[in-house]
């Protein structure tokens, strides 16, 4: 009996170590990756249908997209030009129904306007020419191609859609905040208070829906109009002042590439690496 | 039996209290709720007893199509384009929450959060 009993013992003991340890040493064998590493290749394809990974590669926040959708704001015209970037900003809270509380702690922005130096802070202020000192920046989300907040959301909440827009899913924002932490550019807002106390509900836009206490919102560079083929909201309020660029910066043929072509242009923070879509001449 | 004076009316008051939404009803579950049915549409994007029972799983499936997927395209029934959106192709023919949605949202004691976020619109 105590025999039978022993022999029970190890066979169970040994069934379990190999059913725990067993998969682990035949990936790693398999892949000659560490288990973390196989991972992450996996975690960034989160986009294909049915969470099918489309393709391996080394660890990276986002996997590269066939389009890369992104922006050129031209400073020189939205100075010609006054009230044209408020234009836009009234443009994008009316369609996107975002709240305003008129204070700044429970602010929510998806485009704002702010001067030259805190914008650009990695360039030279010294001296700065009258423009600079003169006009403030039209910023909005950078849709950078190496999203650091979508590295950092625990719940792919928000993620980097097929064309390029890193988009946002607030059925699955828990609100942790960690999106915030982690984009150098402000470009998110928290919602510490029912959106719904800061909008007028009997003049809002009733094609999009209001968020929720809790979750986090940013611009997403229109992507439900941009899905059916229409241009963000902001582009088309510059009207044919060509203010705004929008295209695919995966196109070389693209209006887009050609005019980053033939104009230089700068992007905020590029030292940190998140590629943004987003160029601006000021 | 000990104490059968105080066990049995409780017993009583007990399985009366219990049983008291089927005695104060008299037994009936009270009127089906009857949703008011859109006048300028007749055909849904599904038959009427699969949206009955499925529309919750439809609108999960159209969200994760659109919003993870990226199909923002419309779609076709029977040569009537529609976008998958709650707000968008529901809401258009379903004019009301109240008259529609609410009722059997209501009578069923469900409370979907769709409504946290999206929204009928309120007549001016
Ligand atoms: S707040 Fe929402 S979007 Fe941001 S990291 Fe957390 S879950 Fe993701
Ligand atoms: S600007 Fe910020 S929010 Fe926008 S994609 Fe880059 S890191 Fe994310
Ligand atoms: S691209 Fe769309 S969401 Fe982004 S700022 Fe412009 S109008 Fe708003």
């Amino acid at each position: 009996m105590d025999k039978k009993r022993r022999e029970f013992l190890k066979i169970a003991g040994i069934s379990t170590l190999a059913g725990l340890g067993g998969t682990a040493v035949i990936d790693r064998l398999a892949t000659g990756a560490s288990p973390a590493r196989a991972r992450a290749a996996y975690e960034i394809n989160s986009l294909s249908p049915a969470g099918q990974p489309k393709e391996k590669g080394p660890a990276k926040a986002a996997a590269k997209t066939s389009q890369r959708l992104g922006l050129v704001i031209d400073m020189r015209k939205f100075n010609a030009n006054p009230g044209l970037a408020e234009k836009c900003i009234k443009t994008c809270d009316f369609l996107h129904n975002i709240p305003h509380f008129n204070n700044k702690k429970d602010e929510v922005k998806w485009v704002w306007l702010t001067g030259y130096e805190n914008a650009f802070q990695e360039h030279s202020h010294y001296y700065r020419n009258e423009t600079l000192e003169k006009n403030q920046v039209l910023l909005l989300c950078n849709q950078c191609d190496d999203p650091p907040c979508v590295r950092a959301c625990p719940t792919k909440a928000t993620f980097k859609a097929k064309n390029g827009i890193v988009a946002q899913d607030y059925h699955r924002c828990i609100g942790c905040r960690f999106c915030m932490a982690a984009c150098p550019y402000g470009s998110r807002s928290f919602n510490w208070r029912d959106p719904r106390g800061g909008l007028d509900m009997k003049h809002i836009n009733p094609e999009y829906p209001t968020r929720m206490r809790g979750v986090v919102e940013k611009c997403t560079m229109c992507v439900e109009r941009v899905g059916i083929g229409k241009l963000p909201a902001c582009v088309e309020a510059t009207g044919d002042t060509k203010a705004m660029i929008f295209g695919d910066l995966n196109d070389a043929n693209s209006e887009i590439r050609k005019f980053l072509k033939e104009n230089y242009t700068i992007q905020r923070k590029p030292s940190l690496g998140t590629h943004p879509s987003v160029f601006y001449i000021v | 039996m000990y104490d059968s004076g105080k066990i049995i009316p409780g017993l009583i008051i007990f399985v009366l209290f219990v049983t008291f939404p089927v005695w104060y009803n008299h037994g009936d579950a009270g009127a089906v709720p009857k949703p008011e049915m859109p006048k300028n549409a007749k055909k849904c994007v599904l038959p009427v007893a699969q949206m009955r029972a499925e529309h919750m799983q439809l609108l999960l499936d159209w969200r994760d199509e659109v919003l993870r997927q990226g199909e923002w395209g419309f779609i076709t029934i029977d040569g009537k384009p529609f976008q998958r959106s709650l707000q968008n192709a529901c809401l258009k023919c379903h004019t009301s929450k109240k008259k529609f949605c609410d009722k059997c949202h209501i009578y069923a004691a469900v409370n979907p959060y769709c409504w946290d976020c999206h929204f009928a619109r309120v007549k001016k």
